[in-house]
C-alpha cells in the first residue's frame, strides 16, 4: 500500500491561526487530507488548501495548540476527505467530523464518498412538487414548504428558532395521495422524514434540547446527528455541514429516503469561514467576510433537491441567527440570495407571547406554487394566501396610522382591517404547539377573509368566493385548548 | 507548447514555461486536462483561471496551450440547447457523466453528427463580404438559421450546393480554397462587428403593464433590474423570457439557484410562444452556471451568452438577452481579482469593474448588420442585479446605472405585501420614453403619452396625500382627495400589479393596457365630477363600475377593450 511508503515532512515554516505552512511539500494535491503529528506525538488532521513552490498551506482541522515549527511532522494521505457510508448510519451520533460519539464502532462502509461533493447537473434535477405539511399555518398556508427545497429560518438571539425547527421535525409529513400518480411508483416512502441534524457551534444546552425533542418525537431511530458544539474546534465547523450533506445525499439518492436536513447555526459556520480567510490574509469583503462566501454557502445550500429517476429528496432547513436582528447582514443576506425563500421570526410577535412568532410579511417560499393547488392542496390555496397577505399588509399599515391618529381617526373600513390584523396574529399565527391539518389551516384563513365584505376579496376568483366565503367554518380555532 | 504548474490557489493556477502563450488563450491544465484561460502574464509565468474544480491538482503537472482564445461555437443546433458557462452541452454531459458534473470533460457545444438541410440563396461566382447571407437552414419550425460569411472575410464564392450537411462539412468554397461550413467560431470576449448602430425608436414589448406603460425599454436597449432577495428578479426575468416580444431569447442563469433553473427547464418546453404558438424552448438558448458550479465559468457565462445573442442579431433577429444575475458575474470577477492579489477598489471589487460592466452592456443595441443588405437586428439586455442588503449604493448597481437606459427598481416593501412585479415607481426610470412615444402613438393610440403622464402625476399626488393622511387621518381629508386615494389604490393594485400565475393576466397586450388604464383614469374624473354634482362618496365607492374595474385584468383582451369603451361612454353620458 502507498501508506507504507508515505513520506513525512518536517519542514514546517510557520503557523498562523489554524494554518500551517510547510516548505517543499511538492507531492501534495489540492484538497488532500494530511495527518499532522505534534511534537508530543498526538495526531491531528488537516487539509491542503493552497500549493506553491515555496510552501503548501495546510488548514488544521483541530486546535493548533502544541504544534511548533520544529518537531511537527506532516504526512500525506493521498486522498481528499471522504466519508464512510452504510444504512447503519441511522440512529447514530457523530462529531462534527464524523467520529462516532455514541460509543459504537465506526461505520463499516458500503460506499465511501467525497465530502465536498460535485455540483448536480441542472438538467438532472427534478422539479420539486410535493408539499410538506408542517402543521404550522403560517408556513403551510402562506409559505408552503416543498420537498427538495432549502428554506432557512431567520432568527435573532433569544428567539425560539430551535423550538420552531423542532416542531417542524415533529410534525412534518407528506400526505398520502398528495403525490401525483405519475411519480407514485418512484416515491414509496410516505412515512416520516429521515432527519440529518448538523450542529455547528451551538451550545450543549441547545444540542440537548434537540436531542430530547428527537427522543420525544420518536425520530431518533431515523436520524443521523453531527455535533460540533461551541467548545469544539472552530475549524471543524467548516466540514460539519459537508459531512452531514454527504450522509444526506447517500440516504436520499442511494437509499431513496426523504431527508430533512437541519443545519444550525449557519452564523457560526460563517464566523469560522471568516476566521480562516483572515488567517490566510485574504482581502476581506463586507464586514470582514470573505468575498467568496456566496459561492461557499452555495456549495452547501445547493446540495438540496431532487434528481430525476431517483426516489429520495433533500430538504434543507438551515437556522440563521441574524446578528442584531439585521436581515441585511451578509450572513442572512447571502443566504437569502441562495435559498428558496425564508421564514422570519419577529421579536415583536415573540414579545406579545405569540408562538411561533413568524412574521409572515418578510417570509417567502419561492417553490410554493409548485406544491399547491388542485390535486396537491386545495384549489383556493393560492387565492387565500394572496388575499390574506394583502389584508394583513394593509392592516399593519392601518395599525401604524392608528398609533398616530388614534382609532377614532380611522374610517369604518379601516377599523375592520385593524381588527383583522390583531385577530389574525392572535388566532392564525399564534397556534402554540397545535398540529393543524392543511384543510383546517385554509378554513381558518377563510374565517379571517370573512372579516371583509365579499367585494373586497379582489385577489380571489368569484367562483371560489361563492364556494368558500361565509361557509360555516367547520372547526373553530382550537387555540388555547388542549389537543 | 506547455509549461508546469508552480502554484495552485482555489480556481487560479500559475504555470511556468509559458513565454509563448498569449493573453486569454485557452489552456488544458493538469493530467485531467481541466479547461482554463490565461488571464495574466509575468515573465515566463502565466496565471490561469480554471473553469472546473481544482481539487486533486498537483504542482509540476503540465499545462498545455491550445494556441487560441476561448471560443464559442456558432451554428445550427444552438436553439433549444442548454449549456454551462463554457458552452458545454449539459444534456450530453448528463448522459455521459451522470447526475453530477464531472471534471475534465471537453464536449463540443454542437453535435458533429446531426445533419442539416442547407439551401443556398446566392449563386456561385457572387462577390461576398463578411455578413453576406449565403443560404439558410431551417433550425426550428419557426426560426430560419441564416448562414453568414464570417466577419472580416470577403471574396468570390466558388461552388455552393444545397444538400444535407453536418456542421463541419463544407457547404461551399470561398476564393477557390477556403471551405465554408455551417459551424463558425468566435472568441467569447470580442464583440461581433456591425455596419451601423441605430437609434432606439422601437419598443421592447414586455406584456407587463408597469414596464410598457411607465418605463418602456427600447429594442436594443439595456435595462437593469436591481432588488434584494425575494423581490422577484428571477420572476421578472422568467416572465419576460416567456412573454416578451422577441425572435430569440438567450437566458443566462449566472450563479443562481439550481431548482429555479429546473423550473425553466421543465416549463419552457411546455409553454407556447405567444406570437408563433411554438414551444418556447424552440426560440430559447439557456446558459446555466448555478451558484455551486465553478466560479470562473460563471464569469465567462455572460460572454458566452452575449456572443450567441450577437450571432442571431447578425442574422437580422430581435434577440432578448436575460442575465440573472449580473452581480454574481461581478462577484466572480472580484473573486478572481482577489486571487490575483490585485489592489481592490470599492467593496473589494477590482477598479476595472465599471469598465467591464460598460463593455458588457454596450454589446446591446439595434443595428444594421454587416453584409450588403439592409438587415436590422437587435440585442436587448435585461440585467438582474442582486445588491447586498438591497442597498443600491453598492458598486455593481451604481456602475450599471450609469450605463443602462432603464432602471426597474424592485422594492422589498411591495414584495412583502405581494405586489408583483414589485416595481418601485418612484425610483425606476427609462431614458427611452421620449424616443419611443412616436411609435406608441402610431401603433396604439395618439394619447398614449398623455395617459402615462396622467398616471405618473396621480401616483405622485397620492404620495403627497398619503403623507397628510399619515398625520391627520383619513376622516380629515376632503372627499375629492379621498376618492383620489381610493382610485389611485385601485390603479396600483389592479393595474400596476400583474399576476404571472394567471392565464389571462400573465401577458397583457398593448391595446388592453391602454384601454384598462384609460377606463380607470376616466373613472377618477367621473367620480370627481359626480362628487361636485352632489353625489355621496359612499355611493361612488360602492358602485358596480368600481368592482368591474377591479376585475378587468382577468377579462381576455377583446372583451376587456370593449368593456372599457362601453364604460367610458357610459360615464361620460352620466356626467353630462
Amino acid at each position: 500500500m502507498d501508506d507504507l511508503i508515505t513520506r513525512e515532512y518536517r519542514s514546517v515554516s510557520g503557523i498562523a491561526g489554524p494554518l500551517l505552512f510547510v516548505e517543499r511539500l511538492k507531492q501534495a494535491s489540492l484538497g488532500e487530507r494530511v495527518e499532522i503529528m505534534a511534537p508530543n506525538g498526538e495526531a491531528r488532521r488537516g487539509q491542503v488548501i493552497e500549493l506553491s513552490e515555496q510552501h503548501a498551506v495546510i488548514q488544521v482541522l483541530e486546535e493548533t495548540t502544541g504544534l511548533g515549527v520544529t518537531g511537527t511532522r506532516v504526512r500525506l494521505t493521498e486522498s481528499a476527505a471522504t466519508m464512510d457510508l452504510s444504512p447503519d448510519l441511522l440512529g447514530r451520533r457523530f462529531s462534527g467530523v464524523a467520529v462516532p460519539l455514541d460509543g459504537l464502532p465506526p461505520i463499516i462502509p458500503d460506499v465511501r464518498m467525497d465530502i465536498i461533493g460535485q455540483p448536480m447537473n441542472p438538467v438532472s434535477r427534478d422539479k420539486p412538487s410535493h408539499f410538506i405539511q408542517t402543521g404550522i399555518s403560517t408556513i403551510d398556508a402562506l409559505n408552503t414548504l416543498v420537498r427538495g427545497q432549502k428554506l432557512p429560518i431567520f432568527s435573532g438571539a433569544g428567539l425560539p428558532a430551535k423550538e420552531v425547527a423542532a416542531q417542524i421535525v415533529r410534525q412534518a409529513k407528506v400526505r398520502e395521495g398528495d403525490s401525483p400518480p405519475s411519480s407514485r411508483g418512484l416515491s414509496p416512502s410516505h412515512g416520516p422524514f429521515t432527519i440529518v441534524f448538523a450542529a455547528m457551534g451551538i451550545t450543549f444546552r441547545e444540542a440537548s434540547f434537540f436531542l430530547s425533542e428527537f427522543d420525544r418525537g420518536g425520530v431518533m431511530e431515523h436520524a443521523v446527528l453531527f455535533l460540533n458544539l461551541a467548545d469544539d474546534p472552530t475549524i471543524e465547523r467548516l466540514l460539519t455541514p459537508r459531512y452531514a450533506l454527504t450522509a444526506a445525499e447517500y440516504l436520499a439518492f442511494t437509499l431513496g429516503r426523504q431527508v430533512l436536513v437541519i443545519l444550525t447555526d449557519m452564523a457560526a459556520y460563517c464566523e469560522a469561514l471568516r476566521q480562516i480567510a483572515t488567517a490566510r490574509e485574504e482581502i476581506p469583503g463586507r464586514r470582514g467576510y470573505p468575498g467568496y462566501m456566496y459561492s461557499d454557502l452555495a456549495s452547501i445550500y445547493e446540495r438540496a433537491g431532487r434528481i430525476k429517476g431517483r426516489a429520495g429528496s433533500i430538504t434543507q432547513l438551515p437556522i440563521v441567527t441574524m446578528p442584531d436582528d439585521d436581515m441585511t447582514h451578509p450572513i442572512p443576506d447571502l443566504t437569502g440570495y441562495i435559498t428558496e425563500g425564508q421564514i422570519v421570526l419577529s421579536r415583536e410577535l415573540h414579545r406579545k407571547g405569540i408562538f411561533p412568532p413568524i412574521d409572515v410579511l418578510p417570509c417567502l417560499s419561492r417553490l410554493m406554487n409548485l406544491g399547491i393547488g388542485p390535486g396537491k392542496t386545495r384549489e383556493d390555496h393560492r387565492s387565500v394566501a394572496d388575499q390574506l397577505y394583502a389584508f394583513y399588509a394593509h392592516g399593519r399599515d392601518i395599525r401604524r396610522l392608528a398609533a398616530i391618529v388614534g382609532e377614532d381617526g380611522l374610517s369604518e373600513a379601516d377599523r375592520l382591517f385593524l381588527k383583522f390584523s390583531q385577530d389574525f396574529e392572535q388566532d392564525f399565527v399564534n397556534q402554540g404547539s397545535q398540529n393543524r391539518e392543511m384543510e383546517e389551516t385554509l378554513d381558518l384563513g377563510w374565517k379571517f377573509l370573512g372579516y371583509q365584505p365579499k367585494e373586497r376579496l379582489t385577489r380571489v376568483k368569484p367562483e371560489l368566493i361563492e364556494k368558500y366565503y361565509g361557509q360555516d367554518v367547520k372547526r373553530e380555532p382550537l387555540n388555547g385548548k388542549p389537543d | 507548447m506547455s509549461g508546469t504548474i508552480v502554484k495552485i490557489s482555489g480556481p487560479t493556477v500559475v504555470a511556468r514555461g509559458m513565454e509563448q502563450v498569449r493573453m486569454f488563450n485557452r489552456v488544458a491544465v493538469g493530467r485531467t486536462g481541466l479547461l482554463g484561460e490565461v488571464i495574466r502574464l509575468r515573465g515566463p509565468e502565466a496565471t490561469i483561471q480554471v473553469y472546473e474544480d481544482t481539487t486533486g491538482l498537483r504542482l509540476d503537472e503540465e499545462v498545455t496551450d491550445a494556441a487560441e482564445p476561448l471560443h464559442v461555437e456558432l451554428g445550427p443546433g444552438l436553439l433549444g440547447a442548454i449549456f454551462d458557462g463554457v458552452q458545454r452541452p449539459l444534456n450530453l454531459l448528463a448522459t455521459q457523466r451522470g447526475d453530477w458534473i464531472g471534471r475534465g470533460v471537453l464536449l463540443p457545444a454542437l453535435s458533429r453528427v446531426r445533419r442539416w438541410t442547407f439551401t443556398p440563396t446566392v449563386r456561385p461566382g457572387t462577390a461576398v463580404v463578411g455578413g453576406t447571407c449565403v443560404g439558410v437552414v431551417q433550425e426550428t419550425p419557426k426560426v430560419e438559421h441564416r448562414i453568414l460569411i464570417p466577419p472580416g472575410i470577403s471574396g468570390t464564392l466558388g461552388k455552393i450546393q444545397a444538400g444535407s450537411y453536418t456542421i463541419e462539412e463544407p457547404i461551399g468554397w470561398l476564393n477557390g480554397d477556403r471551405p465554408l461550413t455551417l459551424l463558425q467560431r468566435w472568441p467569447v470576449r470580442r464583440p461581433r462587428p456591425v455596419a451601423e448602430r441605430l437609434p432606439p425608436i422601437v419598443p421592447f414589448i414586455t406584456g407587463q403593464r408597469v414596464f410598457d406603460m411607465l418605463f418602456p425599454i427600447a429594442s436594443g436597449g439595456t435595462v437593469i433590474v436591481p432588488g434584494g432577495f425575494g423581490t422577484g428578479k428571477t420572476v421578472v426575468e422568467q416572465t419576460l423570457a416567456k412573454y416578451a416580444r422577441a425572435d430569440i431569447i438567450i437566458y443566462v442563469g449566472c450563479g443562481e439557484r439550481g431548482n429555479e433553473m429546473t423550473e425553466v427547464l421543465t416549463d419552457f418546453p411546455q409553454l407556447k410562444d405567444p406570437t408563433t404558438g411554438m414551444p418556447l424552448m424552440e426560440r430559447t438558448i439557456l446558459v446555466i452556471n448555478t451558484s455551486n458550479m465553478p466560479v470562473a465559468a460563471r464569469e465567462t457565462s455572460i460572454y458566452t451568452g452575449i456572443t450567441m445573442a450577437e450571432y442571431y442579431r447578425d442574422m437580422g433577429y430581435a434577440v432578448a438577452f436575460m442575465a440573472d444575475s449580473t452581480s454574481r458575474w461581478a462577484e466572480a470577477t472580484r473573486e478572481i481579482s482577489a486571487r490575483l492579489e490585485e489592489m481592490p477598489g470599492e467593496e473589494g471589487y477590482p477598479t476595472y469593474l465599471a469598465t467591464k460592466l460598460a463593455g458588457f452592456y454596450e454589446r446591446s443595441g439595434r443595428v444594421r448588420c454587416l453584409g450588403e443588405t439592409d438587415r436590422e437586428g437587435s440585442v436587448t439586455i435585461v440585467s438582474a442585479i442582486s445588491p447586498p442588503g438591497g442597498d443600491f449604493s453598492e458598486p455593481v448597481t451604481q456602475g450599471s446605472m450609469q450605463i443602462a437606459g432603464g432602471l426597474w427598481a424592485l422594492d422589498s416593501d411591495l414584495a412583502h405585501r405581494r405586489h408583483f412585479p414589485a416595481i418601485n415607481w418612484k425610483r425606476s426610470f427609462s431614458l427611452y420614453t421620449q424616443s419611443l412615444d412616436p411609435w406608441f402613438q402610431a401603433q396604439v393610440a395618439p394619447d398614449w403619452p398623455q395617459l402615462r403622464i396622467e398616471l405618473a402625476a396621480l401616483l405622485q399626488k397620492e404620495e403627497e396625500l398619503q403623507e397628510i393622511v399619515q398625520l391627520v387621518g383619513i376622516d380629515a381629508v376632503q372627499d375629492q382627495e379621498r376618492i383620489l386615494l381610493e382610485i389611485s389604490r385601485l390603479i396600483r393594485e389592479e393595474y400596476l400589479r400583474q399576476n404571472v400565475y394567471s392565464d389571462v393576466d400573465a401577458a397583457c397586450p398593448l391595446a388592453k393596457q391602454y384601454w384598462m388604464l384609460k377606463a380607470q383614469l376616466r373613472f377618477l374624473e367621473y367620480c370627481q365630477g359626480m362628487l361636485k354634482n352632489g353625489h355621496p362618496i359612499e355611493q361612488l365607492l360602492a358602485s358596480s363600475l368600481r368592482s368591474e374595474l377591479e376585475r378587468m385584468k382577468e377579462t381576455p383582451p377583446d372583451g376587456c377593450i370593449q368593456q372599457a369603451q362601453v364604460m367610458i361612454e357610459k360615464m361620460q353620458q352620466e356626467l353630462r
